[in-house]
């Protein structure tokens, strides 16, 4: 088997708030993920899935435990390891094209190469015609869509997204996810995708890591097995959905009884 | 009633209804909008210049010291001649022309131009520097914390003990006024810019120095703009001040000169000037403003 693209070893995060008590966000967490493979980790607020993201992208610490990417440790941040945000964080003076090709001008790639690489990108996410608007201009999932150009144009291994269609509408965010299954089979990244929402977790995942609530464990991982696209009137859809609304109750009713103790 | 007025059945989509027709009008809606800036702007002044007009007609101020705009500004070349290019306190011109007028009008400009671009420099570099290394901000904050609510007023004589009498003690009076202003406005804004943006330049490899010129930079400009706008009317406040004092030439030596002398006529005259000058001071930062910042949308200023 190959080696895998994110590696996980039974890692945790304490954090100290100031002049508090420390609190055990993450607690002895291992799993793999398989190059390629799209994995959607689903749990309570609250449980550090969000901060198993920013751990794996190098922008927070491990408390203890390893994150290893194809094999190397991870020390400190890399465009490798693109990661999107609930809110798309263009920034408003560069127009499109421009920050979708920021990480390649930090990286002092020249400017027609640029150009080029940004236009090349924004056509996969159906942008083509959007270069020079300024990011105002773009409608929240078009947004969103240009976030995503902005990792892809450094061809990440691996593409981790928090809670990346939570802020769109409804409608949009049906979209947003036929659009992300397309992203991820041509770029052949890892996905890492943060949801609380159960429908998207069956719709997108190869793989569904469900996490208990704080400190957050891994309760259980389950395959989807299902073909795609998946349709939500399938009986098996219903079955996972069943199953996922199940193992969620117990941790919500876990965390609701802990804060009437507390 | 009818019942069914648009609603739409299942199986029907809600076609067929004639679209509103919208009249094209005759001058763009954002011509339109200037033109009506600019009318009642007129009628403002005008509404104030009349009423000016109207208690001196009926008698009701005395023209000697409150002249009524048409009394100050019919005897133009009268009050040019105490316009005068040399540096020299009180002095009055021998010819009469525009110039001297212009001149004085720009040398006071000068000063407000070169001691906000130096303040505002000196400033976004000092309040990035606090922020960022410790022990500047240990030396530094807390005694610029003390100097800040100083009034810029009160810097005058300090100003005008180290550099003597020149243009130098006015251009430090306007450096002062928005130098602490933008120290410590640029501390802050530099906290609030949105950790993504930050994270977006670590995860992309950006150096410290790449993300500072890229991002920080870009981010936190709007509303360090908004700062000296702000503090732009100060700027020509203190300018005067300075320039009765410890200048020979500039408006405040004018207005200073007309007051001891009590011509009322120069005093309102340089007043208008005034005036005028800081309204287009304001109106040309809006323009650079617009033209460097050209995301942020007209009128709003700060960054979001």
């Amino acid at each position: 088997m190959s080696r895998p693209a994110v590696s996980i070893q039974s890692v945790s995060k304490r954090w100290t708030p100031e002049g508090r008590a420390p609190v055990q966000a993450l607690e002895d967490l291992s799993f793999d993920v398989a190059p390629g493979e799209f994995i959607v980790l689903l749990g309570p607020s609250g449980c550090g899935k969000s901060t198993l993201l920013y751990m794996i992208a190098g922008l927070e610490d491990v408390s203890g435990g390893t994150i290893a990417c194809d094999g190397e440790p991870v020390t400190e941040p890399s465009a490798e390891r693109g990661l999107i945000f609930q809110e798309a964080s263009l920034f408003p003076w560069l127009t499109i094209a421009d920050n979708v090709a920021f990480g390649l001008a930090v990286q002092h790639v020249q400017p027609v190469k640029r150009r080029e690489i940004a236009l090349e990108t924004l056509r996969r996410v159906g942008l083509g015609d959007m270069l020079d608007k300024k990011p105002d201009e773009l409608s929240g999932g078009m947004r969103q869509r240009a976030a995503c150009a902005r990792a892809l144009a450094m061809r990440p291994k691996v593409l981790m997204m928090d809670e990346p269609f939570a802020a769109l509408d409804v409608q949009t965010r049906a979209r947003m996810q036929d659009f992300l299954l397309q992203i991820w089979r041509d770029s052949g990244a890892s996905i890492l995708l943060v949801t609380h929402s159960i429908d998207e977790a069956i719709s997108l995942a190869d793989r569904v890591v469900v996490f208990t609530s704080r400190p957050g464990k891994v309760k259980t991982i389950v395959p989807i097995d299902l073909p795609r696209p998946r349709e939500s009137r399938d009986p098996r859809y219903h079955a996972y959905r069943d199953l996922f609304t199940e193992l969620l109750a117990d941790e919500v009713d876990r965390a609701f009884a802990e804060q009437e103790t507390v | 009633m009818t019942a069914d007025a648009g609603q739409t059945r299942l199986g029907e989509a809600g076609a067929g209804r004639p679209a509103p027709k919208i009249k094209t009008p005759l001058l763009s809606p954002a011509l339109r909008r200037r033109l009506s800036a600019i009318g009642w702007g007129l009628v403002s002044v005008g509404l104030f210049a009349g009423l000016w007009e109207a208690l001196w007609f009926f008698g009701m101020v005395n023209p000697l010291l409150l002249p009524p705009p048409h009394l100050f500004l019919s005897d133009i070349p009268g009050t040019l001649k105490f316009f005068d290019r040399s540096n020299r306190i009180g002095s009055v011109a021998s010819g009469v022309g525009v110039w001297p007028l212009l001149f004085t009008m720009g040398s006071t400009t000068l000063r407000v131009l070169v001691g906000l671009s130096l303040g505002f420099a000196c400033g976004v570099a000092v309040g990035a520097a606090i922020h960022y290394v410790k022990i500047l901000r240990n030396l530094l904050l807390p005694t610029i914390l003390l100097l800040a609510p100083i009034s810029p007023v009160a810097w005058l004589p300090v100003a005008i003990f180290v550099f003597g009498i020149g243009d130098v003690p006015a251009i430090f009076l306007v450096f002062i006024t928005v130098f602490f202003a933008i120290v410590l406005s640029t501390g802050a804004q530099i906290e609030s810019v949105p950790k993504n943006y930050i994270h977006v330049a670590r995860i992309m490899g950006a150096s410290q120095r790449q993300t500072f010129w890229k991002v920080i930079l870009p981010a936190i400009l709007p509303s360090l703009f908004m700062t000296l706008r702000l503090n732009l009317f100060a700027a020509w406040m203190v300018v005067l001040i300075a320039e009765t004092v410890g200048v020979g030439t500039g408006l405040g030596q004018i207005t200073s000169m007309a007051r001891s002398t009590f011509n009322a006529k120069l005093v309102f005259f340089t007043m208008a000037i005034i005036g005028l000058l800081g309204f287009l001071s304001d109106f040309a930062l809006r323009q650079v403003q617009h033209k460097m910042l050209w995301w942020i949308a007209p009128n709003q200023g700060a960054a979001r």
